[in-house]
């Protein structure tokens, strides 16, 4: 599991199954917030170019809210 | 300097506000009332002649030295059992007195040698003080006849006569100097809570007796030493005073192992140390210790300390002892070589949780001011992490609510994945002797840990599967809610009601019932509710947790739900209640508040906040990035990926603490450059090119703060032996680097800590000097600091309830790995051990052993003391077995403490979600009966041996 981006798209899913049972309107920026503040650069540019890519493996709200980090 | 002198009262101090006068020798004292006369007369300055009282327990009227006379009264009461009274009128000295104290005396020393001179006790004797003090001249019954002083009487042997004990490896116990005062029975019973001393016999018989007249080291004696502390004579004295002598000078200092933080007096005869001795003015042990910290400092002295800096080339070539300076400017070469060849962000450094807030400051503001990034991270992440997002998520601060004295007033405790028996011993006596008291006690624990039964207390126990947390603390608030327990005033008042709702909603859904959820747990649903009642029902309930909550994939979901059930109930903002975590090590707590995190400067802001980070930009006068860096493993992610590639480590080994070792070797193996700032040569200096050598606590000032956020001084008793403190080794390492940092001493980099983080603004080392200790927020609202936290409302302002949905983790058993490995520590070893493997710790645990269950054992054809093979899907290892019902079919256990056995090996990639704290605390195993060390095992020490050479110094010209 220690290759990326697995090991990214695990961990965002991760982040958004914690925010899940808070509904989709929160959900999506819990994730973005959550991202934004604790991961580094080259790991939101990994999960941006694997999101580019056709971003498998990614659930929907964290897909959204990786998109929505998107040049940020 | 000289030897600091504590008082000793002779009794503890009363508690009452209601004060009462008294006359004692002509002189009216005030004092409150349940003070005995003894404790009342050294108030006033008088010291009543007393051998079986001392302040640490409680009075026990058997020396018979301690009578006074009182007007009104008959006969000549003990003055140490005899409460004040207002209006008494007490005579310590009279004719009467002077006689009958004399005949006490005179008959005890007719049983005593009188070898003062060469006795280890020799200026240090209450006994010896005593005689002096009635004025002892004569003893008219002679030392013949029946005593217990001589091994033979004439050619007779005497039977009565018993050898010393020398078993314990720091102290002996010799009977014959044993004048039955029981000050050690009780310290062991009161202070400490083990109860492993007796008194064996009747009359003359009588004995100090370990358990069954077992010797100390096979009885229940856990070593704290109390007894020690306690004995007014040379019966129990500390192996290093019979081998040096008395200490001439003490210093007050602080602990450098646990989360507890004890406050010590290090005697010392110059710059060696006899003996540590906790300080009764400490505020986190009052005057207790536990064997790390009382005795366990050999290691500062040991052989393998390395004392000169080392450096190579590659991991496979030797190491060459060279001078600090070619040590710094190889170091300084390889990372700028790095950052030049990988960029900025292609190097970071970790911080020490075991170093003073001074050298962790000092270490990550080399990183982001010097490296020009914010790849700083410590050991918190691999422990309290999730404790610092949880709090401050939920209260607003990433730090424990309460002091340890919260305990004393605390109706019920409820402990979550933690052992303070064996990794914070002195918070766990303070605890047991509320438990005897009358506080009930909830433990939630896979194991039935020596919190669950032990002497004279009995815990609610909820055996829970490792794991699932989340979903038992859940099924506590639904039961705490569908039962109507919540303290609505409180709540209403306190927290953000609407949000409260949507919580209190989600919690009563039939599916976290302790009903539907006991399948998942294992845990009786009546047990549970019986649980939720006591801790909601209680007056003052506090919850303690440790590691056993943090280090899972939902670590920071139960740190929320910890704090959703502390708000729900109303137990936060008081003494006594509250939500505690316990933290690891010596200085995590201050690791954090120091800006250790990649994400967080000093004092828990975030690095993107443009109004904070330009005020360190000025005082720094350097441009700070503004983007959060890399976590541990995200480093290790990073460095097999290829652009992570130099690492500074300062007093941590992250190879054998940190989980999935394999993956943490490929990590090490794949950077350029590793420097290793430590005492010795860790495993971590296995894979590492730059060694400097690192100084211990007794070498060096500055402050630890402990799980209290109680800020200590650490004072420095002897000069370094490598020859530099870490705080002076960072900042030469920096000034290599062309970064200039400039301090005389520790004191001033307090003072620009205090002057850049606002809950640090009051503290300086003149007020530490002055108060001893203070706990943040320490500034102009709270100058002398805040015992405890969010009194009248939350630092965040509404109190937050999350919604924590259980989620149980990957790491699943299975046919091939049906058995859950859950992990922990012991009482005599710290941590990785480097510390405690080097010192007589090992008499007590000397390898890491596997518990597992009978049933689990007998089906795999294991017996007590096998070797086992240990597997998971992350790897295998070999260690012996160790068959217990303490742990649950189905359920092993191991501690981490031996670099031969590296239960790390075992344990797994995942992580918490919020922190990407390591998930220790479950993993999927399977055990087998093994002949011997693994294939790894053998690779290991190979590599290990290998790496560990060190080039003879070649010869002067």
């Amino acid at each position: 599991m220690s290759s990326s981006p697995d090991r990214l798209v695990y961990m965002a899913n991760q982040i958004g199954k914690f925010f899940r049972s808070q509904g989709h309107d929160r959900a999506v920026p819990g994730v973005a917030d959550h991202i934004r503040k604790f991961w580094d650069p080259r790991m939101r540019k990994q999960i941006d170019a694997h999101l580019d890519a056709g971003g498998a493996g990614l659930d929907p709200d964290v897909r959204e809210a990786i998109a929505s980090l998107k040049g940020q | 300097m000289s030897l600091i002198q504590e008082i000793d009262f002779g009794t503890p101090r009363s508690k009452s506000e209601t004060m009462v006068t008294l006359t004692i020798d002509g002189n009216s004292v005030t004092v409150p009332e349940g003070t005995s006369i003894m404790r009342a007369a050294m108030q006033a300055g008088t010291q009543i002649p007393k051998l079986c009282a001392t302040d640490m327990v409680d009075a026990f009227g058997s020396c018979r030295l301690c009578l006074v006379e009182i007007e009104g009264r008959a006969g000549t009461p003990a003055s140490c059992t005899t409460p004040v009274m207002n209006g008494l009128v007490v005579h310590t000295q009279s004719e009467r007195l002077k006689r009958l104290r004399k005949g006490v005396m005179e008959l005890y020393i007719s049983d005593h040698p009188l070898d003062c001179l060469t006795c280890a006790a020799n200026g240090d004797c209450e006994l010896q003080d005593m005689a002096g003090a009635v004025g002892l001249r004569d003893v008219r019954y002679g030392d013949q006849g029946e005593n217990h002083v001589f091994a033979k009487s004439g050619n007779e042997v005497n039977a009565a006569w018993m050898p010393k004990d020398e078993s314990n490896p720091y102290f002996t116990y010799d009977p014959s100097k044993c004048i039955v005062c029981s000050r050690c029975v009780r310290a062991c019973e009161e202070v400490q809570g083990t109860f492993a001393l007796t008194i064996s016999g009747r009359g003359f018989d009588s004995r100090v007796s370990p358990g069954m007249g077992e010797s100390f080291l096979g009885s229940e004696c856990v070593s704290c030493g109390a007894c020690v502390q306690a004995c007014p004579t040379a019966t129990l004295t500390e192996k290093s005073v019979i081998e040096i002598g008395q200490p001439e000078h003490s210093v007050v200092t602080t602990c450098a192992y646990c989360g507890v933080g004890c406050a010590f007096k290090a005697e010392m005869r110059g710059q060696e140390v006899v003996r540590m001795v906790p300080y009764k003015d400490g505020k986190a042990n009052r005057g207790h210790s536990c064997v790390k910290g009382r005795f366990a400092w050999g290691y500062t002295t040991h052989k393998e300390r390395i004392l000169r800096p080392m450096i190579r080339e590659r991991i496979e070539d030797s190491w060459r002892e060279v001078s600090w300076d070619e040590a710094f400017k190889f170091a300084a070469a390889k990372f700028a070589g790095i950052q030049q060849k990988y960029g900025r962000d292609a190097v970071g450094g970790i911080t020490s949780s075991r170093c003073t807030n001074e050298e962790t400051y000092l270490v990550q503001k080399l990183i982001r001011a010097g490296f020009g990034n914010n790849n700083v991270d410590t050991c918190a992440r691999v422990c309290h992490s999730p404790t610092g997002y949880g709090l401050s998520q939920t209260f607003g601060t990433s730090a424990g609510t309460q002091d340890f004295d919260s305990v004393e007033h605390c109706d019920v405790a409820m402990i979550i994945g933690a052992n303070p028996a064996s990794a914070h011993p002195v918070f766990a006596s303070r605890l047991k002797k509320v438990l005897r008291q009358g506080t009930r006690l909830i433990v939630i624990d896979p194991r039935r840990t020596e919190m669950v039964e032990s002497p004279h207390l009995k815990a609610l126990h909820l055996p829970l599967l490792p794991g699932t947390n989340v979903a038992v603390l859940t099924a506590l608030a639904h039961v705490i809610v569908t039962e109507g327990l919540v303290d609505e005033t409180f709540v209403r008042e306190r927290c953000d009601w609407s949000e409260f709702e949507d919580w209190a909603t989600f919690v009563s859904l039939a599916k976290n019932s302790p009903e539907a959820t006991a399948i998942m747990t294992g845990v009786d649903p009546k047990t549970l509710r019986e649980a939720a009642r006591l801790y909601a029902a209680g007056r003052n309930a506090a919850i303690y947790y440790g590691l056993g909550v943090t280090e899972h994939s939902q670590g920071s979901t139960t740190v929320i739900a910890i704090a959703n059930l502390a708000m729900a109930t109303g137990n936060i903002g008081r003494p006594g209640v509250g939500v505690n975590p316990l933290r690891g090590q010596n200085n995590v707590q201050g690791s954090c508040d120091m800006g250790s995190f990649p994400h967080e400067l000093p004092g828990y802001r975030h690095i993107a906040i443009d109004a904070v980070r330009e005020q360190f930009e000025a005082a720094w006068n350097v441009k700070l990035n503004n983007e959060p860096g890399l976590r541990i493993p995200n480093m290790f992610d990073s460095a097999i990926e290829g652009t992570f590639k130099g690492l500074y480590v300062q007093g941590e080994d992250i190879l054998q603490s940190d989980p999935n070792t394999s993956h943490v070797v490929a990590a090490l193996s794949a950077m350029e450059c590793v420097i290793v700032h430590d005492l010795f040569l860790n495993e971590t200096a296995n894979y590492a090119h730059v060694f400097l050598p690192g100084s211990t606590f007794l070498e060096k000032d500055g402050t630890f703060t402990n799980a209290e956020r109680r800020i200590q001084r650490v004072r420095k008793v002897m000069t370094p032996r490598n020859g530099y403190a870490d705080w002076e080794v960072t900042i030469l390492l920096a000034k290599a680097m062309g970064f200039e940092m400039k301090y005389n001493h520790p004191s001033e980099i307090m003072d620009e800590i205090a002057a850049l983080t606002p809950t640090f603004a009051g503290v300086s080392y003149a007020k530490l000097d002055e108060l001893g200790s203070v706990q943040w927020p320490c500034n102009e609202k709270a100058p002398e600091g805040t015992p405890v936290m969010h009194i009248g409302g939350f630092v965040r302002g509404k109190g937050k309830f999350v919604v924590t949905e259980y989620i149980p983790t990957d790491e699943r058993t299975g046919p091939r790995f049906p058995l859950l490995l859950t992990t922990g520590r012991i009482l005599s070893q710290y941590n990785v051990g480097a510390q405690t493997r080097r010192t007589e710790n090992v008499v007590w645990h000397d390898e890491d052993r596997l518990e597992i269950h009978p049933h689990d054992a007998e089906q795999r054809g294991v017996r007590d003391g096998d070797w086992v093979r240990l597997a998971s899907r992350a790897g295998e290892t070999t260690l012996r077995a160790l068959i217990t019902d303490r742990v649950a079919p189905g359920v092993v256990y191991t501690t981490f403490h031996h670099p031969d056995t590296q239960a790390n090996v075992i344990t797994t990639d995942f992580s918490d979600w919020a922190t990407n704290c390591p998930e220790y605390k479950v993993t999927a195993v399977q055990v087998a009966p093994s002949n011997g060390p693994s294939d790894w095992q053998k690779a290991y020490d190979a590599q290990a041996r290998h790496s560990r050479r060190i080039a003879p110094a070649e010869a002067a010209e």
